[in-house]
């Protein structure tokens, strides 16, 4: 081979791409090859996208090298992460007849795609397939897991795979005496560098596909979960196993009381069961409401425990210890209380002045001592109360009407029904984040009757779930409510208390 | 301490005659420096030339035994003053900082001494920060050239003949008695290649010469009559020698055939951009072999008309390709032209954009255009599209790093913000500008380093909402004291400012300043900002934690509302956890390793307690809070996760507690070598706390039989 090569490395900030191209450079030059490597690092460099650009030449005349890629003139492209690698396919430095892609599969989100309210991830299918049809040949496997694994970094197992696609005329041993010439973390990298050269020979893995655990023990209340419409089960058991372990065994029940009553609806209305389906979903989520209860109970598990153990990745010498950080208000704590004194105490302003400095603090709760689990525990225990409590109460009377204006709304149109039951999605979390999800809720629900009124209802309800998860303000929802012209007023502007007494009583 | 560590390079800058370099542009820069005999040097650190900054503090034994005195200057007007020791003495200088930015700061000093000339070689090394990955306007440095009239270098991208071209401008400068500017791309600066090594030279005549017999021209001097005889010196003496001493050392290239009805006048840092457009149109052969004849300009001001002309005269047409507007050389040439009747028709921003970087395909398109236009050549069919557009794929503003200390000051900002609404934010020149950027957006108006205060100088009437600025602990030291703080306290202003001292110049690469408490024993650190800000003035001032959120909202809100009128200032301190990490990280594996008892923080979420909303990414930003599919298989939005970069700073936990957002976050505290009693005492907790999981998990497990 005597033509000039010439590749693209497309990294994000603090990745390591500068380590990467200087391997390269060091590999061709000590073979006597030509090499130029450049970069733009600069501002790029505190978490955007950096390219490093490198020419190599066989021994001879010096050649005349340029400082960029030319869209369809770069032999071997290496992206550090997928988008990145959508990134280098877009500038069109990926071509058919000439190109070597070799990607790391994994995701690095965008600041853009993780502050989203919802699910703002970019397609990475669109890219896979992008990639796939753009490149001579396509190397893609998760770089950055293989780094891990061995205890080191993504450029290491690039630089693997680089030496194992072929596309440059060096030997395994050549890149290898590289690594060990630039001296830092060298046993880490030859052995992530092997891993990587491994993949590039390898065919492709085949895609998993991500498949829900089985449930491990017979869901109680099978029978009934049976009799559902089919397209039901899978979520009605998990739901009913939800259920079970937020509560018991008669909260279970209730909600496939609720589903059965939505069945039989549908099954009237002549549905294949998506509602059921639907319900059987977000009907366990509202009836397993966050509160402080569950809180307590989900960090003093076993389960939890070994997660954390797990995630932090502490060395058997090493001691760890856990702390939450928790911020009960007044209203959550009166909410765990029965109804009556509950409203007594909401009601009355001297208790909320004396105990509101008493609770509404800042809490940092070790939960690897005994006294921080104990009171966690503690909390958890109080799971029996909480059917008598004024937040499952008022939840209750929530669901119904949600449910009752689900059904009432397919019954005009049964894709407005199966809109109004996933609009549940709006309401989750804790105090102002639950509050805002709420109100977005109501408003949007206030609208129902006119959406009811239209042949496109269903479109536009889907539309407003979506304005609401666009800001969290809700200045597009409210915009998208005023474009509907609607005579109710817009979404409230600032968050309603968390507990909101009258439930949607207008729909049922 | 700097971002980047030189030490292992600077080696190599002991290289003599017979050995071959191999290196970035920035490090062969700074050798051809010490092979030119150089006497002194400073500069005022940014991308690109940074790293010049960083080689030369990590040089500095070096420039030491050389006899080379090298100042961390405190800004780029500072660094261009400095040149004013090559004005009376034949002593050789270079300066550097980042253009236009750092050129429009020095513009008075560098002004002063082009007026009055040198004696001694002055070189500005200018990095030219334009096209990707630019934080800066899109401007020329060649308009500040023309203005003061100081020669312009832009060398062909070549390790070897930039190093020749710094040779050659200390050449220039003393034959012309003008300063020169060399102007190096973000590329080139960090282009890597060889050249062959020439001996260091230590200065003839040195500093200590200067200081002990001083020499003194008023002629050199900026006030009249001589300011006056000056300009006439410019024009008469000054600008001839240049064009005799570039003629005579033929600092312009030419390349491929002597003769042709096509040739192309392009600037020498974009020639091998040129170049391998020609080779992807087939007019080169990849080696300097080029089809048409080319004219390298690898010196853009001033133009010698006469091989303008001589390159000109007998072509159909010629092409000049020249990035950046206003296209001072097209204009320039196309007069040359006209003025000596050559008729070849002259072709630049007719086929080439007239704004924008030049990039392969961008110069490829020009000369395609051109070829078709002038030559005979038909348009090459254009390339299919990409499979994918850049809309299908995130953008990756830069942001604050894992475990910023500045994101915390912003994240009270937006609390507050949504508390007593908004207010209007004038920003300055650091990392903290990154707020104006997602996730924060905060700030309206940003105009220039060290001037984030005097950018709401006008925001100064009674019965408003107060402002409040913001300015980096290096915009502060760069001018911001006089420029921001000290003009505050003169005109009486009333609003507020937040200065983020994070201990460095910390944007441009982790460089020490005034301030800094880690400075090496070659400066002096550990100045105070509060004292320096009480000392021109001002009453108000507290010193908050970044990291203490609720302490940040609660100085801005007083600063905000209090009934005391008056400057008021917040000074928010952190140290930049780029440099804390590199600074501790290897303190505390020595301790670990030693046996001491060290104690890590990392964070987490916990993927069922989170319910995927992400207010506290929105609230935060940081790089290693991000998201991952929801493990429960009911819910659908993905959930907040913390990587494992995560440094432990703690913001996370402050953010949840300050928004009262949810209790998902956790911390991990890692104790590394626990002594035996509180091993046992964990050992004996976890026990009891182990069978009381057990217990409840066999309830749980009866409930669901």
């Amino acid at each position: 081979m005597t033509r000039v090569l010439r590749l693209s490395i497309h990294a994000l900030g603090g990745q390591g791409g500068g380590v990467l191209a200087d391997w390269i450079a060091d590999v061709a030059e000590h073979a006597g090859w030509w090499a130029q490597g450049t970069s733009v690092p600069g501002v790029a460099q505190r978490t955007g996208a950096t390219v490093y650009y490198i020419e190599i030449a066989p021994p001879g005349p010096e050649p005349m090298m340029a400082l960029m890629p030319v869209p369809g003139d770069v032999d071997v492209v290496i992206a550090s992460e997928l988008m990145e690698a959508g990134r280098a396919v877009a500038r069109g430095l990926v071509t058919p007849g000439r190109t070597t892609l070799i990607a790391s599969s994994h995701r690095i989100f965008a600041i853009g795609e993780k502050s989203a309210m919802g699910d703002g991830a970019f397609s990475a299918a669109a890219v896979l397939d992008a990639c796939a049809r753009s490149a001579r040949r396509l190397i893609l496997a998760d770089l950055q897991a293989l780094a891990a694994t061995h205890g080191s970094v993504i450029s290491a197992t690039l630089l693997g795979a680089l030496a194992g696609s072929g596309a440059l005329p060096f030997a395994r041993a050549d890149y290898e005496s590289a690594i060990a010439r630039a001296g830092v973390g060298v046993k880490a990298s030859l052995a992530a560098f092997a891993a990587g050269f491994a993949v590039a020979g390898a065919p492709p893995a085949p895609e998993l596909a991500i498949v829900a655990p089985p449930s491990s023990a017979p869901p109680p209340l099978a029978e009934r979960i049976a009799r559902l419409p089919q397209a039901a089960h899978a979520f009605a058991r998990l739901g009913t196993e939800r259920l079970v372990d937020y509560q018991d065994r008669a909260h279970a029940a209730r909600y496939l009381d609720r589903l059965e009553a939505v069945a039989s609806a549908e099954r009237e209305l002549g549905g294949d069961g998506a509602l059921t389906a639907a319900t059987a979903r977000h009907l366990a989520l509202w009836m397993s409401y966050e509160d402080v209860i569950r809180v307590a109970d989900l960090k003093t598990r076993a389960t939890r425990a070994a997660r954390v153990a797990g995630e932090v990745r502490a060395p058997l010498d090493v001691l760890t210890r856990t702390t939450e950080f928790m911020h009960p208000r007044f209203e959550e704590v009166v909410d765990m209380l029965p109804t009556t004194l509950a409203r007594r105490l909401q009601n009355s302003a001297r208790a909320r002045g004396w105990l509101t400095p008493l609770i509404d603090r800042d809490r940092q709760i070790a939960t690897s001592s005994l006294g921080g689990f104990l009171l966690l525990w503690g909390l958890a225990r109080l799971r029996r109360l909480r059917p008598r409590s004024l937040r499952f109460e008022v939840e209750e009377a929530r669901i119904e009407a949600w449910l009752a204006s689900a059904i009432n709304a397919a019954r005009t149109d049964p894709a407005l029904g199966l809109e109004v039951i996933r609009l549940q999605r709006l309401v989750r979390g804790y105090s102002d984040t639950h509050a805002r999800g709420l109100a977005n809720f109501a408003a949007i629900m206030r609208a129902l009757p006119d959406l009811a009124a239209r042949a496109d209802g269903a479109a536009r309800l889907a539309t407003l779930h979506k304005a609401a998860l666009a800001d969290d303000e809700a200045r597009t929802l409210s915009a998208a409510l005023a474009a509907l012209t609607v005579k109710h007023g817009p979404a409230s502007q600032t968050a309603e208390p968390a507990i909101d007494p009258v439930p949607m009583a207008h729909a049922a | 301490m700097a971002e980047r560590s030189f030490a292992r390079e600077v080696e190599r800058l002991r290289l003599g005659a017979g050995e071959t370099f191999h290196g970035e542009g920035i490090l062969a820069v700074t050798k051809a420096l010490l092979q030119s005999g150089v006497s002194y040097v400073g500069g005022y650190q940014g991308a690109p030339i940074s790293h010049l900054m960083d080689v030369f503090a990590d040089a500095d034994p070096l420039l030491r035994e050389l006899g080379i005195h090298f100042e961390q200057s405190a800004s780029e007007a500072t660094a261009a003053a400095m040149l004013a020791a090559s004005v009376n003495y034949p002593l050789r200088g270079a300066v550097t900082w980042k253009s236009t930015v750092g050129t429009n700061v020095a513009s008075d000093a560098l002004a002063n001494v082009a007026s009055g000339g040198v004696t001694g070689g002055a070189l500005v090394i200018v990095g030219e920060d334009y096209g990707e990955g630019s934080s800066i306007m899109q401007e020329r440095s060649h308009a500040f050239a023309m203005k003061s009239q100081i020669w312009l270098l832009d060398p062909r991208p070549n390790l070897g003949h930039i190093v020749d071209m710094v040779e050659h401008g200390f050449r220039l400068s003393e034959a012309s008695n003008t300063p020169v500017m060399l102007e190096l791309r973000i590329r080139a600066c960090h282009m890597t290649g060889k050249f062959a090594a020439k001996d260091n030279v230590r200065p003839a005549f040195t500093l200590r010469d200067a200081m002990n017999a001083p020499v003194r021209d008023t002629d050199r001097i900026v006030l009249p009559p001589a300011n006056f005889q000056h300009e006439q010196e410019k024009i008469a003496r000054r600008w001839p020698a240049a064009l005799d001493y570039i003629r005579a050392n033929a600092l312009n290239e030419r390349f491929g055939p002597e003769e042709g009805e096509l040739g192309i006048i392009v600037q020498g840092g974009l020639f091998n951009t040129l170049a391998r457009a020609m080779e992807l149109a087939e007019l080169a052969d990849g080696f300097g072999a080029l089809g048409l004849p080319v004219l390298v300009l690898n010196v853009t001001y001033p133009l010698v008309d006469d091989e303008i002309v001589a390159f000109c005269t007998g072509k159909r047409g010629v092409l000049i390709v020249e990035e950046g507007q206003p296209a001072f050389l097209e204009d320039a040439i196309g007069a040359a032209l006209r003025r000596h009747d050559v008729q070849a028709a002259l072709v630049g921003k007719a086929v080439l954009p007239i704004a924008g970087e030049y990039t392969g395909a961008v110069v490829k398109a020009g000369l395609d255009a051109f070829l078709a236009e002038h030559g005979d050549r038909p348009l090459p069919a254009p390339a299919s599209p990409p499979a994918l557009t850049t809309a299908q794929v995130p953008a990756r503003p830069a942001g604050f790093c894992t475990g910023c200390p500045e994101r915390p000051v912003f994240t009270a900002m937006k609390l507050l913000m949504r508390e007593l609404g908004p207010f209007h934010v004038s920003c300055d020149i650091g990392c903290h500008l990154f707020s104006i950027l997602p996730p924060f957006e905060i700030g309206n108006t940003t105009m220039g380093y060290g001037l984030g205060w005097a950018g709401a100088a006008a925001f100064n009437v009674e019965g408003a909402r107060r402002t409040i600025s913001v300015m980096g602990d290096g915009g502060f030291w760069h001018n911001g004291l006089t420029s921001g703080v000290g003009n505050a306290v003169f005109n009486k202003s009333d609003n507020v400012l937040v200065i983020v001292d994070n201990g460095y110049s910390a944007a441009t690469g982790g460089q020490d300043i005034l301030s800094s408490k880690n400075a090496p024993a070659t400066r002096s650190g550990h100045h105070r900002i509060e004292d320096a800000v009480r000392g021109v003035g001002v009453q108000w001032v507290r010193t908050v934690e970044t990291y203490r959120i609720k302490q940040v909202k609660a100085a801005l809100k007083d600063a905000l509302t209090t009934p005391t009128r008056g400057p008021k200032v917040i000074i928010a301190a952190g140290e930049c956890m780029l440099n804390r990490q590199r600074r501790e990280k290897p303190l505390f594996a020595a301790a670990v390793k030693k046996g001491e008892r060290r104690v890590r923080a990392r964070f987490g979420v916990d993927p069922d307690v989170c319910t995927g909303d992400h207010s506290c990414i929105r609230l935060s930003g940081c790089p290693s809070l991000t998201v991952v599919p929801n493990p429960d298989p009911l819910r659908e939005d993905p959930v907040a996760a913390v990587a494992q970069d995560c440094v432990g700073c703690g913001v996370c936990g402050e953010v949840a507690h300050a928004a009262i957002l949810c209790p998902s976050f956790y911390r991990a505290d890692l104790v590394h070598n626990a002594s035996r009693l509180e091993r046992g005492w964990a050992r004996a907790q976890s026990r009891v706390i182990a069978a009381m999981q057990h217990w409840s998990d066999r309830r749980r497990l009866a409930r669901a039989a």
